[in-house]
Formats: structure tokens, sequence, C-alpha cells
């Protein structure tokens, strides 16, 4: 299987491509639009340096190489929501090529290559069936919003390869602050080119373009698809059609879309309102040296302090976790640790409320208080997460808890011995168990001093507290 | 006092309420016979004189009050703006375009708005969807196109000025036929934001006047970087009237062979060469030149104006604004009919020919082609204008014709042949009256070198000085009418 995918990624610039109008999401339909973004004869576009900017941060952040000069140009085709009857896009002189992402595969990690990443804007919405009967409804508050359209080489072999890269190029852009790539609200958007050859040949198969899929797992299971129907079709002996098929989610299936007679010709020429844009290298050298830790560099490290590739994955998709890790690494916590609280109590603190991590009454300087309380024996990991619990609910300092809630760890032999004297007195039935050679009925015993203690009592040493005394009755027994 | 040119008007110590009222009156009266304007806004320009009359010495500018008729492309807030097509006939804009509103900063009035070539494509104003406009001079001849109705109501006194716009030579071709003036700024010098596109790498906006001075007066107005338009240059807008009365002593002066050759009337090429005399007589150096690539300027031309009309008016398919066909059963259904009905013939024949020569497989033979003689006639320029400050031809190979006389468009074409390679090179041309072929006016054109407008202005007023011809009276029967 060869998957290449295109990705259309929305910048999140305050204004849009060619105009000044506001370029937020939503709003009421046609409230942010002028003469140039509704294409009204004599308009005229004017480059936003910004989304210039923002698209070099991204290509940059995907190791691509940045043009010198850089031109637009028009795509030309019609639908009634693309206001000019043509669409400002980039064709032979992208503004980056040459790029490429790592990804983990079942083979380890591989390179994936990016062709190229052009700008281009945005088209205006179709509502369909919303207005008064079978009426379409036009939504122009998109039109001219920029995007960057990232092509990947036909390096991909697998349903679960292209998760992984659409993944790791979402990471990527979203570290780089440029959009919040959501694929819900369509401010990333993925179409891919899928074909299938025997193993071992070169010979690319017929090409299949397949849309509308609005999810990750929809790409993962929509690319599953459709190579098993390609496969299958081959194998009845039929020949592909090279086609646009769009994934239909709630039947799980792909449908034709255009068939190959309606090929679209777009008629690309150099757009004549717009002069060639030359790109300062000092201008590149200084968005590149702003760029933040990038999800490779950041999945690398987690890697080298130990992490298991799954474990340093989760915490580096979800950025507000990895900075939250690292602030608490700097604050003093071994990383593992840290990290091991943050897979743990936190996300299941956080998939419980549903709520982002900055609402959680929980700083980077508690968690690495928390982690050092445990590393010094001060409370145990059983004590640990209830004095979690409490920060969470005070917003105090873990040390603060644990000395007012006296939770602090008992490692005194004495205090433990009268607590296991107790425990064996109460419990003639489970001694005589023990004594009997039933071994495990000690963890038994074990519970009981620990409830007596509130969970404080250190668990090595009640175990050797209860052995000692069990031995010394095991001694004072008569053999029967 | 119509027959005077603005500055001079401006000077006469009348009022602007009565200069204003002078041309409205005339336009009035006399456009029935001419059809220069679509649309009469004679409220607009009282106002504006009014205004200028009551602010004394407070006024914007020397020139307020006065009025000026504008092209129908040129798009202007409240005040519908058709480009002479039924697609935009009850079209009225929420803008204004940025030369109008400098004009209007300016305190200057609108008089009106003039007929064109549909969507400007045409050299004779003949393909207006509102129907012809007519040569002052002659009534049964074309004013030329597309800015036949601005050139048309200077050379009638209905408007003392007006803006045109010129893509292959449309001011200049109908200030020829008009005798009157023309000037094609070179491109960037005028912002194109609000001008409805033709070819968007060729428009650009300039002045039809009386005399060359109103010429540089009008630039002036209207020139200088807009943030709004990418493509217009952030140069400083020189003061065009400052060294004007200089004379052309010592300035080489190129005769490019080319455009004097065959299809150009005896007659013409009679009066260009007397006005090469003329500028030999005032101290210019005059010399024979050639210009090889000009043979293949008007098949280049053929081919990237209407490659970039065919996706101009790409936006005209009756969604958001402008005619939309009934009856339709699909966008696809909508888009076809719109089209099919909203543009006339001519317009539809470049949106074919431009859509074909972009199409795939016909790209390199044709588009890529034309932009590669385009380079090598911006680079002939270039080599031609380290020789000479000015270049002189002929505006148009003949004087006008009669409406309904040329009927094959390839014929039509070759009227710009001269006037053509100006707009590929982006340099600035100036057109203006220097005799008759058959009792018709003949105009000459002078280059320059991109931005050298104030240089071209300075040719040209010596020209004119030098040859002291008399203003093209319009034809007997306008005049006949009059009271
Ligand atoms: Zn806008």
């Amino acid at each position: 299987m060869v998957i290449g995918l295109e990705v259309h990624v929305e910048l999140s610039t305050r204004t849009k491509m060619f105009c000044s109008c506001p370029a937020d999401f939503g709003g009421e339909p046609n409230t942010h639009v002028c003469p140039v973004c509704l294409a009204l004869p004599g308009a005229l576009p004017v480059p936003n340096r910004r989304a210039v900017e923002f698209a070099i941060r991204a290509a940059r952040a995907l190791h691509c190489e940045i043009a010198a000069e850089t031109k637009f140009d028009r795509k030309n085709y019609h639908y009634p929501d693309l206001p000019k009857g043509y669409q400002i896009s980039q064709y032979d002189q992208p503004l980056a090529r040459n790029g490429w992402l790592e990804i983990e595969t079942e083979e380890g990690r591989r390179r994936i290559r990016i062709r190229r990443l052009h700008m281009e804007e945005d088209a205006g919405k179709s509502l369909h069936g919303e207005g008064d009967g079978e009426a379409t409804l036009l939504d122009f508050n998109r039109a001219g919003v920029p995007l960057v359209e990232i092509v990947s080489e036909p390096d991909l072999r697998s349903p679960e390869e292209a998760r992984a890269y659409l993944e790791m190029l979402r990471a990527t852009v979203f570290y780089t602050g440029v959009s919040d790539v959501k694929m819900e609200e369509g401010s990333l958007r993925c179409d891919a080119n899928v074909s299938i050859r025997p193993r071992g040949s070169s010979e690319l198969g017929v090409l299949v373009e397949v849309k509308n899929m609005n999810s990750f797992r929809a790409v993962q299971r929509a690319l599953a698809y459709e190579a098993e129907r390609q496969a299958r079709a081959l194998a009845r002996g039929e020949r592909l059609e090279r086609e646009t098929r769009h994934w239909d989610e709630a039947r799980g299936v792909t449908l034709p879309g255009r068939s190959k007679e309606e090929v679209n010709d777009y008629r690309y020429f150099p757009e004549p309102d717009l002069v060639p844009l030359r790109i300062d290298p000092a201008w590149v050298a200084e968005i590149e040296a702003s760029l933040p830790e990038l999800p490779e560099a950041r999945l690398g490290r987690y890697q080298e302090a130990g992490l298991a590739y799954k474990e340093a994955w989760t915490l580096v998709a979800q950025r507000e976790l990895g900075d939250f890790l690292d602030a608490t690494v700097a604050a003093g916590a071994p990383l593992r640790q840290a990290a091991n609280w943050l897979l743990g109590e936190v996300s299941a603190r956080l998939n419980e409320s549903g709520r982002p991590l900055a609402e959680l009454r929980l700083t980077p300087a508690g968690l690495a208080g928390l982690v050092a309380l445990v590393e010094a024996g001060t409370v145990t990991p059983t004590l640990a997460k209830q004095v979690f619990a409490r920060m969470l609910e005070t917003g105090e300092e873990p040390a603060v808890i644990v000395e007012r809630e006296g939770l602090v760890q008992i490692r005194d032999e004495a205090a433990l011995e009268a607590v296991a004297e107790r425990v064996i007195e109460a419990n003639p039935k489970v001694v005589a168990d023990i004594l009997s050679g039933k071994e495990k009925a000690v963890a038994a015993l074990v519970g009981q001093v620990m409830r007596e203690t509130r969970g404080k009592a250190n668990a090595a040493k009640v175990n050797e507290v209860l052995r000692r005394r069990l031995a010394e009755l095991r001694q004072a027994e008569p053999r029967g | 006092m119509a027959w005077r040119p603005v500055h001079e008007l401006a000077a006469s110590g009348a009022s602007r309420r009565e200069i204003a009222e002078l041309f409205v009156e005339r336009a009035a009266r006399l456009d029935g016979r001419v059809h220069a304007f679509l649309t009469q806004t004679p409220e607009r320009a009282l106002e504006a004189a009014e205004r200028a009359d009551r602010a004394g010495g407070g006024r914007p500018s020397p020139w307020a009050g006065l009025p000026v008729a504008l092209k129908d492309n040129l798009v202007t807030r409240g005040l519908r703006t058709t480009c002479a097509s039924r697609m935009l006939a009850d079209w009225v804009p929420p803008y204004t375009a940025t030369a109008v509103e400098r004009l209007e900063a300016a305190g200057l009035g609108c008089l009106g708005k003039t007929n064109l070539d549909e969507f400007a494509m045409g050299s004779s104003t003949e393909h207006s969807a509102f129907g012809p406009t007519r040569n002052p001079v002659d009534l049964e001849r074309v004013p030329g196109g597309s800015s036949g109705g601005s050139a048309a109501a200077v050379a009638a006194a209905m408007a003392p000025w007006a803006l045109g716009s010129d893509t292959g030579g449309s001011i200049r071709q109908p200030a020829a036929y008009c005798g009157v003036v023309g000037l094609k700024p070179s491109y960037g010098r005028v912002s194109r934001y609000g001008l409805v596109a033709f070819a968007s790498s060729l428009d650009q906006i300039g002045p039809i006047t009386r005399d060359v001075r109103d010429a540089a007066i009008l630039l002036g107005l209207i020139a200088g970087h807009d943030p709004r338009d990418a493509t217009s240059a952030e140069r400083p807008v020189p003061d065009y009237l400052e060294r004007l009365e200089e004379g052309v002593r010592g300035l080489r002066v190129g005769l490019p062979r080319e455009y004097f050759g065959e299809g150009v009337a005896p007659e013409v090429r009679e009066a260009v060469l007397g006005a090469a005399r003329a500028l030999e007589r005032e101290g210019a150096r005059v010399e024979e030149t050639e210009l090889p690539s000009t043979r293949y300027a008007l098949a280049a031309y053929y081919v990237v104006a209407p490659a970039e009309a065919s996706a101009n008016l790409a936006r005209y398919d009756g969604v958001r604004y402008g005619f939309r066909a009934a009856g339709a059963t699909s966008y696809a259904d909508l888009y076809d009919r719109t089209r099919q009905k909203g543009f006339g013939a001519e317009v539809r024949r470049r949106i074919m020919l431009g859509t074909y020569a972009l199409s795939a497989g016909y790209y390199d033979q044709y588009y890529l082609k034309a932009q590669q003689v385009r380079t090598l006639i911006r680079r002939e320029f270039g080599e031609a204008f380290r020789r000479f400050d000015l270049l002189l031809t002929p505006t148009a190979p003949t004087a006008a014709f009669r409406l309904g006389e040329v009927s094959d468009p390839l014929t039509m074409y070759m009227n710009d042949i001269c006037t053509i390679p100006a707009n590929l090179a982006g340099l600035p041309a100036i057109s203006l009256p220097c005799g008759s072929a058959g009792g018709l006016p003949v105009g000459a054109q002078l280059m320059a070198a991109p931005f050298e407008e104030a240089l071209l202005l300075r040719a040209a007023r010596a020209l004119e000085a030098a040859l002291s011809l008399q203003p093209w009276r319009p034809a007997a029967e306008l005049e006949e009418v009059a009271p």
C-alpha cells in the first residue's frame, strides 16, 4: 500500500490572507466580509505578512527549505462558495519544499518526506437546505482565511503509518503556534492519495484520492477500507479507475465522487494582481530562532530519559502535559517519576473531569514537592495519592498537607510493634492459619496494620515486624 | 468657454457653480446624439461646485468644484457601475475606487459615468450593452475604444476632463480618434483598486483631457502608492507641472520603423512625421530606429489579455451580485445561463480565447510563449531607452472608422497595434492631436521609460505648443441643436 497525504492547515492569523477582515472561526454568516474577500468587481488582494510568517514558521518546523522567491498563482475552478472563480494558491514556486517528519513505525523510526508546503486562501461555506426549502445558503466568513497545504511524498505504507504521520504533523504544527489544528472545526483537513501494488514492486498502482476524513480514526479506517477494496477488486480481475472517493463515516465505506472524465484542468497561471515575494533569509532565521522545542526533539528526550515510546508520545501529543512535565522536572523532580504521575493520577483526573490541565489546582512545583516526599520516604505511595487528592482540593503545598493532617509515614519500629501486637491478638484465626503453614495469610495482617495506621505505616517495615513476631510465636508454640 | 482646458477655466474668474452648470447643461443637451454617458449625475457635479464656492480660500485643492467624467468601470459608492454590461446593469458598488476617492478628496465632482466597450474589451465603443457612443467630430464614426465615452465627452465639451482606463490603448486610441489628449501612466503609477479588472497586468487608469497641462494636473491628482493595490509602486509622485514648459532641447527622440510601415494610412504617417519635424525644430534630435519584436506584440497581447480576463470575469456567476439568469436547475446551469445571457459576444469570445490559451496542453504553446515575447519586448524597450529619451509613433494606424465598418474581430484588433507594446512593457505613453486625415483627427504617441511621466508630459507639451493646433470642433449637427 502506498499513501501520500495532502494536509490543509488553517493559520490562526488575526486577519485574512488578502484583506483585513477578521479570520476567526464562527461569527454570524457573512459578517466578516469586505469587497476583497467577496470578490466584488475592482477589489484587489494584498498579502498578509503575518500569514507568510506563520507559513514559514510551520515550514521550518517541518524541516522544509524556504524559497528565496515565491509567487502566487490562480487556480481556476467554479464553485458557488469560491467568490473569485479562482483560488489564489501557489503552483510552481511554493513557499517551501523538501521537508520531512520522523514517525515511529513497526520497523522503528522512519523519515517521511514532505514534498512541498504552499500558501493559499480558503473558500466560503455552503449550507445546504438550511434556508427556506431547498435553497443553498452561502457563508463567506471563511473565504480568504489563510491556509497552508502540506503535501507528503508517497512514503507511507499503512493506515497506521498515515495516522502516525498525521498525528506527528498535527503536533508539530500545534507546537509552532500558527494553528489550532482542530479537525472537528476544519482547521486541519486531510486528503489521501492511495494506491496498492504487489509487495516488492516499485511500479505505482492506480491512484485513488480519498476525501472527507474528519478525524484521525476516520483516516485510519478509510485507508484500511480503501486498501481492502482495491485489493479485492484486483483479485477479481477488475481494473481500478483513477478517481476521487469520499469517506462515509456512518457506513464505514468510501464512495465514488468525480469520475475520471471530469478530471480538473485548473489552468494555473501567475496571479497578476500580486508581485512575487522575496523572502529575506534573515527573516527566516529570526522566525526559526523563535520556534519552541518541537515534538520530535521532545519525544527523543523523553525516550532517552527512559520512557517507553507510547508513554513519551502521550506526553508529547498533549502539549500541556509535556510542558507540565518539563516544568516539574525544572522544579527538581526526576523525569521518570514526574511522568508517572502525569500519565497516571493526573491523566485519570483530566479524563474524569473533561477539563484542561490548567484548571486543575496543581502546580509543577507542587507535583515536584510530592515526588520529593515520596522519594524521601516521608509519605508512602498510598499516602501520596491521598496527599495528591488534597492538593487538588485545596491547592496547598504537599508538605503543608502532610504536616497538618499528620500523614507522615510511620517507620518507628516500637510504634509498629505495638500495632502488630494488637492485630495479632485480635485475629487469632488468621494467626493460627499462618502458623499451620498458610504463609499467604500474612498479607491480611499487613492490611489490618495499614488500616489501623490509616495507611501511614511503611509497608516493608510492617512486614518485617509482623514476620519477626510470628516467628517468635511459632517457636513458643508447642508442636502438636 | 467649454472649449478651454481646465487650468484656464479654473483661472477664468467664473464661479465653480457656473463652470459646472456649463458642462451639466451641455451634457444634458448634447448627449442624446453622442451617447457618451451611461449615467449622468448633475447633482453630484453641482453639489461639489457649490461646496467649493462656499469654501472659498479653504478649498482642498485648486481644482475643487470642477466636474469630471468617469469611465464606467471605475467603481463609485452608491452610484451604479455597469462596465457597459448587462451583467452589472444594476450593480451599485458599496465602495469607491482609489483614483476616484483621490479626485473626491481634491473636491472634484462627478459629472457622470461614461460609456465603454463591455468590460473595456474593444477598440470602438460599439461593444457596449447599452449601445455605441458616437464620435463628436463625425457622428457617423466611432469614438474609438474602450474609453470612447470619456474621450467623446471631453471632445464634445460635455466634460472638461475625464478618467479612462488603458489595457492595450483604450485611453490613447479614442483620444486620437476624438482629437483630445490621452495619457496612459506607467504600470503601478496609479492604483487599480476599484477599477473593474480586464487584464490585471496591463490595466492602468489615466486622464483624457483637452491639453497636456490638464493631463499633468489630473495625473498628479490620482498618482501615488496605494496599500490596497499590491502592484502599485512605492515611488514618490513628482510635481508634473514644475518642468512642464522646459522644452525638448537636447532630448533624443526615436522613430521606430515598425510603427510607420504597412497598414498605417499615408496621411497618418505624414501627420506624425510632421510632429517629428516640429520636435526637431524645438531642438530635439530625432532619429529612426528599430524595435523588431513589435510585430509579435499584438499576438502576445491577444493571449495574455484574454487569459487574465477569463479568470477576472469568472466571478460573474449570478450568485452574489449582478445579473442572474432565470430558470437554472443547478449551479453549473446557473453559471452557464447567466454568462451566456449576461455577457456580449466580444466578451464571450475573449473568455473562450483565454480559457483555451491557459488549458492543459496549450499553456506552454500560448500563454508561456506570450510571456516570453513580453519579456523580449520589455528588454527591447529597455535598450531603446538607453539610446533615446522618447519614442514617437502614430497612436493608431488610421483615423476613426465608421460605425459598423469593421466587423471582423482581427481587423478590429489591429487598431491597437501601436498602443499595445507600451502596455506589455508597462511604459507611460501619451497621445495628442498632431494633424488630420480626411478631415478627422490624427494622434501622435510619445512613449518614455517607466515612471518618466514628467519627461513625457514635458515633451508632449513642447510638441503641442509647436503645433499650436486649434481644438477639434464637434460635428455641425451637434452645434445645430444648440440654442
Ligand atoms: Zn475581506
